[in-house]
């Protein structure tokens, strides 16, 4: 996957845990939680979405690289490099 | 401290998600028109059964989030606990909510998430990387109950009582006493059930031979029938304000009734088979508390499931107690809308509050045949029946491990 695709990825993971969420608006240099209703419970949730659906095992000590869009793709660009874009 | 020791406790408000009806105006009108709620059902691993299944919507009270992050008995639970407090007229906004407690009765509570989990994780050679975080505060006892203090900002005690199927009424004592206690104001309080959504515990049922089946699934709750079969599995709860009559009346409350007596005991005798002689102890005990007689009883609520045994007992204990007395209304909720569960006794109770108005006491539906063991004169058969009198209701609920439950709620009076 690249870039672009990774990101779809993670706004169809963010759709699902904000439902009722506007995401179209998402800046990716921003913070998720200053833009999203989102918690701790809802950041892990797009930990376990990446485990379950690409076997993403990330350690703890790493979270802070996906407190944005812009980080999270920038982490997961050499892990998923290999994987098939699901979209 | 003040004492409340002594003061009135009265219903001021009903909110209720049942199979067949969505408030009490709906459930009332198919409990007098004999309208089920009663499903076929798919559950995991099982296929087809049968089930009271609810169409509440639980996006009336709950964003979609907060649906996706809770539980199911959680959603019951906040959709009841909204319609309950909106239909005593109540504004949270406006009091101290550290002063409202919620209470609310459960059989069990977690087996739904745990089998989701198991199952999810079997998609992924059971690899337990993949078990949710959300497991433990789905699964932790108090959370259909914790769930409403979230979504209502309530902040001041809140428990779920598990009590089997007994629990209904749990709910309803558990506020009265902590009215009567002084630690809360306004007692948010019930039963609510998740039930049908856990394959186990149809599987558990049909191990014992304890669960119904019928070509019908309208016709396959029926107690006290001959030819009943066992327990239909309902979802649903019912939740209750009740506040001390003071404080009803100084708001100008409408009171659905008064909870004038109660009692809990134990069979200590079986874990599943029921005992006449505790239930009547029961149903005596509730009755003295309330300072009435057997005579003074309208409307019997009966817990009868349409277990062969379990509903003989209760006609046992009810023949104890009350006698061959023709002005009894016995009647039974279950057989419209299956055994709810947690929820059981607490819908069943609300159901017949409007009785105080229009003095009809509805039936048990499906009753072709008595079962000449059960041989009540005084059951409700298909058709409701318009009482002479409709001041006392009492509510029976029973469950496992031999826990009984009686509550007696009386048509309110300003005197007493």
């Amino acid at each position: 996957m690249v870039a672009d695709e990774i990101r779809r990825v993670i706004l169809d993971i963010l759709s699902r845990i904000q439902p009722d969420e506007d995401l179209s608006g998402l800046v990716d240099e921003v913070p998720f939680r200053e833009q999203l209703e989102l918690d701790s419970m809802d950041f892990l949730d797009i930990v376990m979405e990446l485990r379950k659906q690409y076997r993403v095992q990330i350690p703890e000590e790493d979270y802070e690289h996906l407190a944005s869009m812009a980080g999270t793709i920038s982490y997961l660009e050499p892990l998923l490099k290999d994987v098939q874009s699901p979209v | 401290m003040s004492s409340y020791v002594d003061e009135r406790i009265v219903l001021t408000g009903v909110g209720l998600a049942s199979p067949n009806g969505n408030s009490l105006g709906e459930f009332r009108e198919s409990l007098l028109n004999g309208r089920s709620g009663v499903v076929a059902y798919e559950t995991r691993h099982m296929g087809a059964v049968l089930a009271g299944v609810c169409d509440f919507d639980a996006l009336a009270h709950q964003g979609r989030r907060e649906v996706r992050r809770g539980t199911r008995s959680g959603s019951i639970a906040i959709y009841c606990a909204h319609e309950a407090v909106a239909d005593a007229g109540l504004d949270l906004a406006e009091r101290d909510r550290s002063r409202v407690g919620v209470f609310l009765g459960i059989t069990e509570h977690g087996n739904v998430e745990t089998e989701n989990e198991i199952h999810e994780i079997s998609q992924y050679d059971y690899d337990t990387s993949v078990w949710s975080h959300h497991h433990n505060p789905r699964t932790v006892a108090n959370n259909p109950a914790g769930e409403v203090t979230l979504n209502l900002g309530i902040t001041g005690p809140h428990l779920t009582l598990g009590a089997a199927c007994a629990a209904g009424n749990a709910g309803f004592i558990q506020g009265a006493q902590l009215l009567r206690l002084g630690e809360v104001d306004l007692a948010v309080c019930g039963g609510v059930s998740e039930s049908i959504h856990t394959f186990g515990i149809f599987a558990s049922f049909k191990s014992q031979g304890a669960l119904a089946s019928h070509e019908d699934p309208t016709k396959a709750s029926r107690p006290f029938d001959a030819d009943r079969n066992g327990i239909v599995v309902a979802e649903g709860g019912a939740i209750c304000t009740l506040e001390r009559l003071p404080d009803a009346l100084a708001r100008g409350a409408t009171i659905y009734g008064e909870i004038v007596g109660y009692a809990m005991n134990s069979d200590a005798t079986d874990f599943v088979l029921p005992d006449a002689g505790r239930q009547a102890e029961c149903m005596r005990l509730a009755l003295d508390r309330a300072g009435i007689s057997p005579d003074d009883i309208d409307i019997l609520s009966s817990h009868a499931t349409a277990t062969d045994q379990g509903d003989i007992e209760e006609c046992r204990a009810i023949r104890e107690v009350f006698g061959d007395r023709e002005s009894l209304a016995v009647n039974n909720t279950k057989s419209f809308i299956g055994h709810a569960m947690g929820a059981a006794g607490a819908l069943e109770l609300v159901g017949n509050l409007p009785a105080f108005k229009d003095q009809i006491a509805h039936a048990t539906i499906n009753l072709d045949r008595l079962d000449p063991e059960c041989g009540l004169s005084q059951i409700v058969a298909n058709a409701p029946r318009s009482l002479d009198r409709a001041e006392y209701i009492l509510n029976n609920s029973f469950g496992m491990l031999g826990i009984n439950s009686v509550v007696i709620v009386k048509k309110f009076k300003a005197d007493g």
